[in-house]
């Protein structure tokens, strides 16, 4: 078991945007996590990685428990994420803010060690002819890549992938599910938040899928598709649909 | 060294040790004075650089380290009688000691919340030095002409004083270069550029933004013992001078922030237009203005400053200015 989140609950005034979430995960596991907007996913990623402390519950990371550990902290044992709303290091290089991120990660790496990382890693998502350009003149999908590219050059244990997807043409999106899978297969287990369906059905081991905060269903990506309290969560209760539909025909 | 090959390095050393040497032909005291001012502005833009221009924390009120210091400092030689290159230490770990007290808790606040309360450093310890007896409360401290005793007579002592600051100086230039190219400065620059992302990758901030504090408030405190055993006299109002804190801002900007050339050019370039001001009939009470309108127009049109513009203009000259 990599990591265990027990009964993490994180309330913001009065809201609750994370309530009582349990769930494990293995190594080498690829988890989808699913849920409407505003559902909780990315507080509860925010909690994981330590921008925000839970109110409630604990988080165990290798067997260590995190749970109120600053994001640096939680970062140098192992834990990489990407951000949903992407956050480039606008004024230094692509390959500045890789190697930021292998300086800083798990091994703590040299500058020398790191910045060979960073080329690695770069050619692994596709960026490397853009290496010495500036940040900041990347487009989206070239930022969501360095998104990656810096979460995996710190060699993390486990990442954290929010929403790496949305923004992208079809194209782009085979392009990082391509990447994704190669990750994957690197030992690397990953927890993604996504919306496009058909990307996180097809990746997934497992899915959970949070609502209102909540967590309403977990297990296999086909049992949770045909789940009828996700199917409500998405589309509103298909009973009352057919109900609302009689009495207007009556 | 690999590092001594970098023109990057060695381009800003040249240039200040060229400056430097210069007065030492022929003796001559005035142009030594001119020269002191340029070396001194120099290292005290290139000091507030690595808070500045690396970090991205802009501190109004740096000059409190060149005041205490210089208190510090002053007072060693005069009352207690030590020797200048002494005091000199005690002027940088005092003002050090200051930096790392303060750090983790003002360098909580970021932004316009964190240059206030620069100021408000500044400010409070001028206050405190006012009420301290025996740093001559709000009347100063003056130097005993015998003291000069010591270092061979008063000629000897200001041509003392003018080598340590040169030496100072180049030293300043070093260790901001070695910051901008370490792990350390990556992280500093890291921080600059998104604080919070910074952290998720490990950065950790806390630390790393109070160690480029004390770093950057250590050599003003030197300085500070330098310039006003040269002055000797000490005053509040002389010593914790906010406008000389802009000037300093102004100075970095112009050069070009968060490069290793820029505050050099930037203080040197800075300095001569003072002069020319001060000298002028039209300008001479109206210096502050021109720097005011200065800093805003290298805001509003080259926010990079003068090497940061040259770098992104031309390619090739990435190599060689740093």
């Amino acid at each position: 078991m990599i990591l265990q989140v027990d009964n993490v609950t994180k309330q913001f005034g009065g809201l609750t945007a994370v309530k009582n979430v349990t769930f494990g995960l293995e190594e080498g596991e690829i988890l989808g996590l699913l849920g409407p907007n505003g559902a909780g996913k990315t507080t509860l990623f925010n909690c994981l990685n330590g921008v925000y402390a839970p109110t409630m519950g604990r988080i165990i990371f290798r067997g260590q428990d995190v749970t109120g550990y600053r994001p640096y902290r939680v970062a140098r044992l192992g834990l990489a994420r990407t951000h949903q709303i992407v956050r480039p290091l606008n004024e230094l290089s692509v390959r500045e803010n890789v190697v930021v991120g292998a300086c800083y990660g798990r091994e703590g790496l040299g500058l020398r060690a790191a910045t060979r990382v960073a080329d690695e890693v770069l050619e692994l998502v596709g960026l490397h002819e853009r290496s010495h350009q500036l940040a900041s003149s990347l487009n989206v999908a070239q930022k969501k890549r360095l998104e990656m590219a810096r979460a995996l050059a710190s060699h993390p244990y486990l990442l954290l992938l929010d929403e790496v997807l949305a923004g992208l043409n079809t194209a782009e999106v085979m392009g990082m599910l391509a990447t994704i899978r190669k990750i994957c297969e690197r030992g690397v287990t990953i927890i993604m938040i996504e919306h496009i369906m058909h990307a996180i059905m097809n990746l997934s081991h497992r899915i959970l899928v949070l609502n209102y905060g909540e967590l309403i269903a977990q297990g296999a990506p086909a049992e949770v598709a045909q789940d009828p309290v996700v199917i409500e969560a998405y589309l509103g209760n298909p009973e009352m649909a057919e109900k609302l539909l009689e009495e207007e025909e009556i | 060294m690999s590092a001594w090959r970098q023109p990057g390095l060695w381009l800003p050393l040249l240039l200040v040790a060229a400056a430097a040497i210069w007065p030492a032909f022929g003796n001559n005291a005035s142009l030594r004075e001119t020269i002191f001012t340029m070396l001194m502005s120099v290292a005290l833009a290139s000091s507030l650089n690595i808070l500045l221009g690396y970090t991205g924390y802009v501190n109004f009120g740096s000059i409190v380290f060149f005041g205490l210091g210089g208190y510090l400092g002053f007072y060693t030689v005069s009352a207690l009688g030590w020797h200048l290159l002494l005091a000199v230490p005690i002027g940088g770990v005092a003002a050090a000691t200051l930096a790392l007290l303060l750090g983790s808790a003002v360098l909580r606040l970021r932004g316009a919340y964190f240059a206030l309360a620069t100021i408000g450093i500044n400010e409070a310890m001028k206050a405190l030095v006012i009420n301290l007896d025996f740093l001559g409360g709000p009347t100063g401290m003056n130097l005993n002409f015998s003291i000069y005793q010591e270092y061979g007579g008063p000629a000897q002592a200001l041509w003392l004083t003018y080598w340590a600051l040169a030496v100072i100086t180049l030293l300043v230039i070093v260790v901001s270069y070695l910051v901008k190219k370490s792990k350390f400065g990556l992280g500093l620059m890291a921080i600059r550029e998104d604080e919070d992302a910074a952290e998720v990758m490990g950065v950790v901030a806390p630390r790393a933004k109070t160690t480029a504090y004390v770093i950057s408030a250590f050599f003003p405190g030197l300085i500070g013992v330098l310039f006003f055993f040269k002055n000797g006299i000490i005053e509040p109002e002389s010593a914790f001078r906010l406008h000389l804190s802009v000037e300093l801002l102004v100075m970095v900007m112009l050069g070009g922030a968060g490069t290793v050339l820029g505050p050099v050019l930037g203080a040197a370039f800075y300095q001569r237009l003072r002069g020319l001001l001060l000298t002028s009939e039209l300008f001479k009470n109206t210096q502050l203005v021109v720097a005011g309108v200065l800093l805003l127009l290298i805001v509003l049109f080259i926010p990079a400053g003068a090497v940061g513009w040259l770098r992104h203009r031309f390619a090739p000259l990435r190599r060689l200015l740093e």
